[in-house]
Protein backbone atom coordinates (compact mmCIF):
# COMPACT_ATOMS: atom_id res chain seq x y z
CA UNK A 1 0.00 0.00 0.00
CA UNK A 2 2.57 2.05 0.78
CA UNK A 3 4.02 2.14 -2.77
CA UNK A 4 1.22 3.51 -3.61
CA UNK A 5 1.59 6.68 -1.57
CA UNK A 6 3.01 9.39 -3.56
CA UNK A 7 5.10 11.18 -1.24
CA UNK A 8 5.38 15.24 -1.20
CA UNK A 9 7.59 15.57 1.52
CA UNK A 10 9.75 14.10 4.04
CA UNK A 11 9.86 15.31 7.73
CA UNK A 12 13.02 13.28 9.53
CA UNK A 13 12.57 13.33 13.88
CA UNK A 14 14.58 10.39 14.00
CA UNK A 15 15.36 10.38 17.79
CA UNK A 16 13.32 12.93 19.33
CA UNK A 17 10.60 12.24 21.66
CA UNK A 18 7.56 13.50 22.34
CA UNK A 19 5.65 15.86 21.97
CA UNK A 20 8.29 16.66 19.03
CA UNK A 21 7.11 14.41 16.81
CA UNK A 22 3.80 15.63 16.89
CA UNK A 23 4.89 19.48 16.96
CA UNK A 24 7.35 18.66 13.98
CA UNK A 25 4.62 17.21 11.91
CA UNK A 26 2.37 19.94 12.32
CA UNK A 27 4.70 22.92 11.05
CA UNK A 28 6.10 20.52 8.23
CA UNK A 29 2.50 20.27 7.14
CA UNK A 30 1.63 23.80 7.63
CA UNK A 31 4.07 24.34 4.64
CA UNK A 32 2.35 21.78 2.04
CA UNK A 33 -0.66 22.36 -0.22
CA UNK A 34 -3.88 20.74 -0.44
CA UNK A 35 -3.46 16.99 -1.53
CA UNK A 36 0.04 16.85 -0.92
CA UNK A 37 1.52 14.34 1.54
CA UNK A 38 3.72 14.14 4.22
CA UNK A 39 6.33 11.36 5.34
CA UNK A 40 7.63 11.31 8.79
CA UNK A 41 10.21 9.23 9.88
CA UNK A 42 10.54 8.46 13.88
CA UNK A 43 11.85 6.39 16.28
CA UNK A 44 9.68 7.30 18.82
CA UNK A 45 7.08 4.31 19.61
CA UNK A 46 4.78 6.71 20.95
CA UNK A 47 4.27 8.42 17.54
CA UNK A 48 2.37 5.66 16.14
CA UNK A 49 -0.71 6.38 18.99
CA UNK A 50 0.41 10.05 19.54
CA UNK A 51 0.67 10.88 14.90
CA UNK A 52 -3.03 9.17 14.79
CA UNK A 53 -4.45 10.65 17.87
CA UNK A 54 -3.13 14.31 16.41
CA UNK A 55 -4.72 13.11 12.60
CA UNK A 56 -7.50 12.73 13.81
CA UNK A 57 -8.34 14.61 16.43
CA UNK A 58 -7.10 17.76 13.92
CA UNK A 59 -8.82 19.47 10.80
CA UNK A 60 -7.25 19.59 7.29
CA UNK A 61 -4.88 15.96 7.89
CA UNK A 62 -5.89 12.49 6.84
CA UNK A 63 -3.83 9.75 8.20
CA UNK A 64 -3.01 7.49 5.32
CA UNK A 65 -0.39 5.02 6.52
CA UNK A 66 1.39 4.03 9.75
CA UNK A 67 4.35 1.48 8.82
CA UNK A 68 5.97 -0.06 11.51
CA UNK A 69 9.65 -1.13 10.18
CA UNK A 70 12.50 -2.12 12.88
CA UNK A 71 12.97 0.67 15.26
CA UNK A 72 11.62 3.12 12.31
CA UNK A 73 8.27 4.36 12.33
CA UNK A 74 6.69 5.51 8.90
CA UNK A 75 3.66 7.91 9.09
CA UNK A 76 1.97 9.17 5.91
CA UNK A 77 0.20 12.55 6.46
CA UNK A 78 -2.38 14.07 3.93
CA UNK A 79 -2.98 17.18 3.93
CA UNK A 80 -6.46 17.90 3.12
CA UNK A 81 -7.80 21.59 3.59
CA UNK B 1 -36.39 16.20 0.87
CA UNK B 2 -37.55 17.30 -2.00
CA UNK B 3 -37.42 13.79 -3.64
CA UNK B 4 -40.11 12.86 -1.05
CA UNK B 5 -42.74 14.03 -2.67
CA UNK B 6 -41.54 12.65 -5.99
CA UNK B 7 -41.01 9.43 -4.34
CA UNK B 8 -44.82 8.99 -2.69
CA UNK B 9 -46.32 8.06 -6.25
CA UNK B 10 -44.52 4.69 -5.65
CA UNK B 11 -44.88 4.27 -2.02
CA UNK B 12 -48.74 3.22 -2.34
CA UNK B 13 -48.50 0.40 -4.72
CA UNK B 14 -45.44 -1.39 -3.02
CA UNK B 15 -47.21 -0.71 0.38
CA UNK B 16 -50.28 -2.36 -1.01
CA UNK B 17 -48.13 -4.87 -2.95
CA UNK B 18 -46.30 -5.60 0.23
CA UNK B 19 -48.97 -5.96 2.37
CA UNK B 20 -52.35 -4.29 2.08
CA UNK B 21 -53.19 -2.77 5.54
CA UNK B 22 -50.16 -3.47 7.55
CA UNK B 23 -48.76 -0.28 6.31
CA UNK B 24 -50.28 2.33 7.75
CA UNK B 25 -49.12 1.15 11.17
CA UNK B 26 -45.64 3.17 10.62
CA UNK B 27 -48.09 6.18 11.62
CA UNK B 28 -45.31 9.26 11.77
CA UNK B 29 -42.69 6.64 13.16
CA UNK B 30 -41.18 7.56 9.48
CA UNK B 31 -39.56 3.65 9.39
CA UNK B 32 -38.65 3.74 5.17
CA UNK B 33 -40.11 0.88 3.24
CA UNK B 34 -37.91 1.60 0.10
CA UNK B 35 -35.27 2.65 -1.58
CA UNK B 36 -36.40 5.81 -2.48
CA UNK B 37 -37.46 6.57 1.15
CA UNK B 38 -34.53 5.05 2.98
CA UNK B 39 -32.27 7.72 0.30
CA UNK B 40 -34.60 10.85 1.72
CA UNK B 41 -33.95 9.58 4.73
CA UNK B 42 -30.46 9.00 4.71
CA UNK B 43 -30.42 13.23 2.56
CA UNK B 44 -32.40 13.99 6.05
CA UNK B 45 -30.30 12.86 8.57
CA UNK B 46 -26.92 14.23 6.36
CA UNK B 47 -28.77 17.63 6.84
CA UNK B 48 -29.09 16.98 10.96
CA UNK B 49 -25.61 16.02 10.98
CA UNK B 50 -24.36 19.46 8.95
CA UNK B 51 -26.26 21.66 11.17
CA UNK B 52 -24.75 19.49 14.37
CA UNK B 53 -21.32 19.62 13.15
CA UNK B 54 -22.24 24.00 12.57
CA UNK B 55 -23.00 24.04 15.96
CA UNK B 56 -20.46 22.66 17.41
CA UNK B 57 -17.68 24.17 14.91
CA UNK B 58 -17.72 27.31 17.07
CA UNK B 59 -14.10 27.97 16.54
CA UNK B 60 -10.76 25.98 17.33
CA UNK B 61 -10.97 24.05 20.94
CA UNK B 62 -9.03 25.97 24.03
CA UNK B 63 -7.25 24.97 26.54
CA UNK B 64 -6.08 27.34 29.57
CA UNK B 65 -2.70 25.78 31.92
CA UNK B 66 -2.59 27.58 35.03
CA UNK B 67 1.61 26.60 35.48
CA UNK B 68 2.30 27.73 39.26
CA UNK B 69 5.50 25.29 39.52
CA UNK B 70 9.10 25.78 38.69
CA UNK B 71 11.15 22.57 39.11
CA UNK B 72 12.69 21.16 35.92
CA UNK B 73 10.04 18.22 36.24
CA UNK B 74 7.00 20.53 36.90
CA UNK B 75 8.01 22.56 33.92
CA UNK B 76 7.50 19.52 31.62
CA UNK B 77 3.67 18.94 31.35
CA UNK B 78 2.40 22.13 30.87
CA UNK B 79 4.87 22.82 27.64
CA UNK B 80 4.38 19.59 26.45
CA UNK B 81 0.74 19.57 26.34
CA UNK B 82 0.90 23.34 25.18
CA UNK B 83 2.96 22.26 22.38
CA UNK B 84 0.79 19.27 21.38
CA UNK B 85 -2.60 21.00 22.02
CA UNK B 86 -0.87 23.84 19.33
CA UNK B 87 -0.21 21.26 16.95
CA UNK B 88 -3.73 20.35 17.62
CA UNK B 89 -4.73 23.74 16.01
CA UNK B 90 -6.23 24.32 19.79
CA UNK B 91 -6.41 28.42 20.71
CA UNK B 92 -3.79 27.95 24.17
CA UNK B 93 -3.32 30.27 27.02
CA UNK B 94 -0.55 29.61 29.65
CA UNK B 95 -0.92 31.57 32.39
CA UNK B 96 2.13 31.64 34.63
CA UNK B 97 2.04 32.31 37.97
CA UNK B 98 4.56 31.72 41.43
CA UNK B 99 7.32 29.80 40.45
CA UNK B 100 5.64 29.18 37.37
CA UNK B 101 7.26 32.37 36.36
CA UNK B 102 10.84 31.05 36.31
CA UNK B 103 10.06 28.66 33.24
CA UNK B 104 9.50 31.80 31.46
CA UNK B 105 12.73 33.47 32.55
CA UNK B 106 15.15 33.73 29.70
CA UNK B 107 18.16 32.78 32.57
CA UNK B 108 15.93 30.48 34.64
CA UNK B 109 14.57 28.60 32.33
CA UNK B 110 17.78 26.61 31.41
CA UNK B 111 18.97 26.18 35.10
CA UNK B 112 15.66 24.82 36.72
CA UNK B 113 16.25 22.51 38.96
CA UNK B 114 14.88 19.03 40.67
CA UNK B 115 14.31 18.97 44.40
CA UNK B 116 15.70 15.42 45.95
CA UNK B 117 13.28 16.36 49.23
CA UNK B 118 10.01 15.04 49.17
CA UNK B 119 9.74 12.82 46.39
CA UNK B 120 10.15 8.84 47.02
CA UNK B 121 10.95 7.81 43.49
CA UNK B 122 14.28 10.10 44.21
CA UNK B 123 17.58 7.44 43.78
CA UNK B 124 18.51 9.26 47.66
CA UNK B 125 16.56 8.92 50.60
CA UNK B 126 14.90 12.05 52.09
CA UNK B 127 17.79 12.45 55.18
CA UNK B 128 20.57 12.52 52.59
CA UNK B 129 18.36 14.39 49.67
CA UNK B 130 17.93 17.49 52.66
CA UNK B 131 21.81 17.55 52.32
CA UNK B 132 23.53 20.81 50.55
CA UNK B 133 23.91 20.28 47.00
CA UNK B 134 22.01 17.27 46.86
CA UNK B 135 19.70 19.02 44.32
CA UNK B 136 22.74 19.72 42.09
CA UNK B 137 23.33 16.00 42.09
CA UNK B 138 19.97 14.61 41.17
CA UNK B 139 19.30 17.52 38.93
CA UNK B 140 22.39 16.31 36.93
CA UNK B 141 21.11 13.16 36.63
CA UNK B 142 18.00 13.90 35.65
CA UNK B 143 19.61 16.66 33.00
CA UNK B 144 21.68 13.60 31.65
CA UNK B 145 18.47 11.41 31.74
CA UNK B 146 16.79 14.43 29.51
CA UNK B 147 20.23 13.95 26.69
CA UNK B 148 20.07 10.55 26.89
CA UNK B 149 16.67 9.85 25.88
CA UNK B 150 16.74 12.76 23.10
CA UNK B 151 14.05 14.62 25.68
CA UNK B 152 13.38 18.40 24.36
CA UNK B 153 14.71 20.85 26.63
CA UNK B 154 12.93 23.39 28.29
CA UNK B 155 13.99 26.20 26.00
CA UNK B 156 13.16 24.06 22.74
CA UNK B 157 9.65 23.66 24.45
CA UNK B 158 9.20 26.93 25.11
CA UNK B 159 10.82 28.01 21.84
CA UNK B 160 8.25 25.19 19.19
CA UNK B 161 5.11 26.66 21.73
CA UNK B 162 5.94 30.56 21.00
CA UNK B 163 6.57 29.78 16.99
CA UNK B 164 3.06 27.82 17.56
CA UNK B 165 1.25 30.50 18.84
CA UNK B 166 0.86 29.39 22.67
CA UNK B 167 -0.13 32.71 24.70
CA UNK B 168 2.36 32.95 27.46
CA UNK B 169 1.33 34.92 30.00
CA UNK B 170 3.16 35.74 33.50
CA UNK B 171 1.53 36.52 36.28
CA UNK B 172 2.41 40.73 36.81
CA UNK B 173 1.30 40.31 40.59
CA UNK B 174 3.85 37.34 40.98
CA UNK B 175 6.48 39.48 38.96
CA UNK B 176 6.60 42.43 41.12
CA UNK B 177 6.49 39.63 44.09
CA UNK B 178 9.31 38.00 43.36
CA UNK B 179 11.34 40.61 41.87
CA UNK B 180 11.82 39.81 38.69
CA UNK B 181 11.93 42.23 35.53
CA UNK B 182 9.75 42.59 32.15
CA UNK B 183 12.75 42.20 30.14
CA UNK B 184 13.98 38.86 31.98
CA UNK B 185 11.16 36.75 30.14
CA UNK B 186 11.58 35.42 26.54
CA UNK B 187 10.40 38.24 23.86
CA UNK B 188 6.91 37.44 23.08
CA UNK B 189 5.84 36.47 26.58
CA UNK B 190 2.64 38.34 27.47
CA UNK B 191 3.05 40.84 30.62
CA UNK B 192 0.62 42.72 32.65
CA UNK B 193 -2.17 40.19 33.53
CA UNK B 194 -3.97 38.78 36.56
CA UNK B 195 -6.41 36.21 38.27
CA UNK B 196 -9.11 37.95 36.22
CA UNK B 197 -7.14 37.57 32.76
CA UNK B 198 -6.50 34.07 33.84
CA UNK B 199 -10.36 33.27 34.26
CA UNK B 200 -11.28 34.99 31.42
CA UNK B 201 -9.30 32.37 29.44
CA UNK B 202 -10.60 29.41 31.57
CA UNK B 203 -13.96 30.12 31.16
CA UNK B 204 -14.01 30.48 27.33
CA UNK B 205 -12.11 27.31 27.16
CA UNK B 206 -12.41 23.39 27.21
CA UNK B 207 -9.61 22.46 29.16
CA UNK B 208 -8.47 24.09 32.09
CA UNK B 209 -5.21 22.56 33.96
CA UNK B 210 -3.74 23.87 37.14
CA UNK B 211 0.12 22.34 37.02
Amino acid sequence: MTDAIDVTETLDVKGASCPMPVVKTKSAIDDLAEGEVLEVLSTDSGSMSDIDGWASGTKGVSLLDQVEDGDLYKHYVEKTA
Amino acid sequence: MSTDAAETEETPEEKAAASGDEAPTADGADVPQTEAELQARIEELEDTVTTLEREVDDGPMKMTIIATKGTLDMAYPPLILASTAAAFGWDVVVFHTFWGLDILHEEKSSNLQLSSVGNPNMPVPNALAALPGMDRVTTKMMAKKIDDNNTATIEELIEVSLEQGVEMQACQMTIELMDYDEDDFYDDVTVGVGAATALEHMAESDVQLLV
